[in-house]
């Protein structure tokens, strides 16, 4: 049985303006122990997907899903005091902004010691113990120390060790990492991505990462969802999507690595941006900025099928080369 | 932190330099004669007219008048009152215990009511119970306190007969002061009946002074928890499966109250400047009181004393708020 199962999971936000659909029919399955990465551009609601997960969307989030499925927990019916001994206890969230997401008013210590309280009976001298021990593990020099440390005291990279430590406290089984390296300077993002992996590796959880970098997914992933404008549009094995992208977006995405340009070449992009809330396209919604779309394409959507193991919700799904058109 | 104070404690000086010739320089730009006013209708001879000005020192010219007001005062000398020839000090101190019971108790109101119900409206945003609180937190916000007080003493006082109208206790109950404060005094005379009636008498003018503090509050912490409630930190705090009540309450209240404690500060000017009608509204012994009759008596030392008085606990409370803001708020405490 998956660590996790989701089927048809879509999410749309009440506004002034209607219903907007952020995530749409998105169905996925992690693991135990595995790197499932979630890529795309920013708006493709990669984060929105995994937020109506944790349960942590705004009210005005409408979340459906057909089977949401935690470790044999229905948590579409989940009552809301059993859905926050999951939250930090068996699953945690890490997130973009490592400088925001703690606490300004609590030292870094009082944080984890709060998460540790929570979920565990430990007594007082055992949770200080325990907090010291996972700063110690997320590599914070001096942890005696940065244990009564607020987070304005801390950089970028030390708060979100912090996050870190915070969120496997409890031993999760299961760790969503949003774009957890983003916001960081570029020799810090791969400590990060390092340290996660470690831990990933240690306490065999299974790791969602999100995040837009390609570069970041070649490195740690197993397993790949790459969306687009809310809908999820290839699932592929790692080493596959990147010897055989299905979906011309993924192609694209692919082709603009700077790694895999030619020297000749410009770095090739894909023009255009991903559909907001009133510029939707008819049909499929990649067609605008899709180099093979034709008339068929901007007037009936894809309908998600099983090609050989990769799913892609393309009328003409790349055959093989990891050079579309050449 | 030092540092912080230090350069709280500098702005007070010039601060206090500039009170003391507004307080000096207000009364006497009034229109109006102390002497001619203390004569009364009899009037008063040019001779002895000079007489009193050479006793009071009104014969002086201005700048010498306010050296003569500045050297007194830092000798801690308000000055003597023209009217009652007592110490402007003592007169202020006497009655200083009846304001500040009043405006305790009023800002005790505000933050009780006005707290809850900014949180409860930020959280429940929307709904009818936050358009109710904002709509009437905006009515009591517009509301003259002197009609107010009018309406609550015809309605409360007139009407239901359930509180007195004025004064701070019944004539039926006497004792020394010994706190000056009505409530403690009255508790410890032991009386029967004194402590209620003190309570009764304490109602009304704690709500009419503490109303627009309390629209204020509310307002304003609703709108300080309504920006806190998105921040990346409350969506940890909910990720860490923590209930409702602690997220609200622990996580997002204590970063939403550094904007409002200073606020809180900020309404005891406005408490002391309310305290002026709601005191003379209920006929409370304070110094709300005491200044307006002062004003009227072209009382000169009594207003610029009284005046200075004000200024100083007004100065004094936002010192206070600034360094509860470095307690509440690390990064200012550990700012170097």
């Amino acid at each position: 049985m998956s660590l996790l199962s989701i089927r048809n999971l879509s999410v749309r936000f009440k506004t002034a303006h209607g219903l907007f659909t952020a995530v749409e029919n998105v169905s996925l399955d992690v693991e135990h122990g595995e790197v499932l990465a979630i890529v795309g551009e920013s708006g493709s609601g990669k984060s929105v997907a995994m937020l109506a997960v944790m349960g942590l969307l705004p009210w005005t989030a409408e979340i459906t899903a057909d089977e949401l499925v935690f470790d044999g927990v229905d948590l579409n019916s989940l009552q809301p005091k059993a859905r926050r001994e999951l939250n930090g206890g068996s699953m945690s969230m890490i997130f973009q902004e490592p400088m925001t997401s703690l606490n300004p008013c609590f030292t870094v210590g009082a944080q984890i010691d709060e998460m540790i309280r929570f979920h565990t009976d430990e007594d007082k001298q055992q949770r200080k113990q325990h907090a010291l021990e996972l700063l110690e593990q997320v590599g914070i020099p001096d942890p005696q120390k940065r244990y009564h440390d607020y987070p304005h005291q801390m950089s970028g990279g030390m708060s979100q060790r912090v996050m870190i430590a915070m969120a496997i406290a409890c031993s999760p089984r299961l760790l969503i990492a949003d774009e957890p390296s983003t916001a960081l300077d570029v020799t810090i993002q791969a400590q990060i991505l390092e340290l996660l992996l470690d831990l990933q590796a240690t306490h065999d959880m299974g790791l969602i990462l999100i995040t837009h970098d390609m570069g970041v997914v070649a490195e740690t992933a197993h397993r790949v969802v790459v969306q687009y404008a809310g809908q999820q549009v290839e699932m592929q094995p790692v080493l596959e999507l990147f010897e055989h992208p299905r979906h011309p977006y993924t192609a694209a995405l692919l082709s603009a690595l700077p790694e895999r340009a030619r020297r000749d070449q410009r770095l090739p992009t894909i023009p255009g941006v991903v559909p907001g809330q009133f510029d939707r396209p008819q049909g499929c919604l990649f067609n605008p900025r899709c180099r093979f779309a034709d008339d068929r394409c901007r007037t009936t959507p894809p309908l998600a099928a099983a090609a050989d193991r990769a799913l892609t919700l393309c009328h003409y799904p790349l055959s093989y080369s990891p050079e579309p058109g050449a | 932190m030092f540092r912080f104070l230090l350069s709280r404690l500098t702005m007070i000086v010039p601060t206090f330099i500039g009170v003391t010739i507004a307080a000096f320089s207000f009364i006497r730009l009034l229109p109006g004669d102390p002497i001619l006013l203390m004569a009364g209708e009899r009037g008063v001879t040019p001779e002895r007219r000079a007489e009193l000005e050479a006793v009071m020192g009104f014969d002086r010219p201005l700048w010498e008048q306010y050296l003569g007001f500045l050297g007194d005062l830092l000798q801690g000398n308000l000055g003597v009152s023209i009217v009652t020839k007592a110490p402007v000090l003592e007169e202020f101190l006497g009655r200083f215990p009846a304001t500040l019971e009043l405006s305790v108790i009023a800002i005790v109101f505000a933050v009780a009511l006005g707290l809850p119900a900014g949180v409860i409206a930020a959280v429940r945003r929307g709904s009818i119970f936050d358009h109710t609180v904002m709509g009437i937190s905006l009515t009591g916000y517009s509301m003259p306190i002197f009609w107010w007080g009018l309406l609550l003493i015809i309605l409360f006082s007139g009407i239901l007969g359930w509180t007195p109208v004025s004064g701070r206790i019944s004539f039926l109950y006497y004792f020394e002061p010994v706190t000056g404060f009505m409530l403690i005094d009255s508790l410890l005379s032991g009386q029967p009946g004194a402590f209620q009636s003190a309570v009764m008498h304490l109602i009304l003018p704690a709500v009419v002074l503490g109303t627009i503090p309390l629209a204020v509050i509310a307002r304003q912490t609703r709108s300080a928890m309504l920006e806190v409630l998105s921040e990346d930190y409350v969506r940890t705090a909910r990720a860490k499966g923590l209930s409702p009540a602690r997220v609200i309450g622990v996580h997002a209240l204590r970063n939403a109250l550094i904007t409002v404690v200073t606020v809180i500060g900020l309404q005891v000017g406005v408490l002391l400047a309310g305290a002026i009608l709601t005191e003379t509204i209920f006929a409370w012994p304070g110094i709300g009181k005491w200044m307006i009759d002062s004003i009227f008596r072209r009382d000169y030392p009594s207003v610029q004393g009284g005046l200075l008085m004000i200024a100083s606990i007004v100065m004094l409370v936002n010192l206070i708020v600034d360094l509860t803001y470095g307690l509440i708020n690390p990064s200012i405490r550990h700012e170097r």
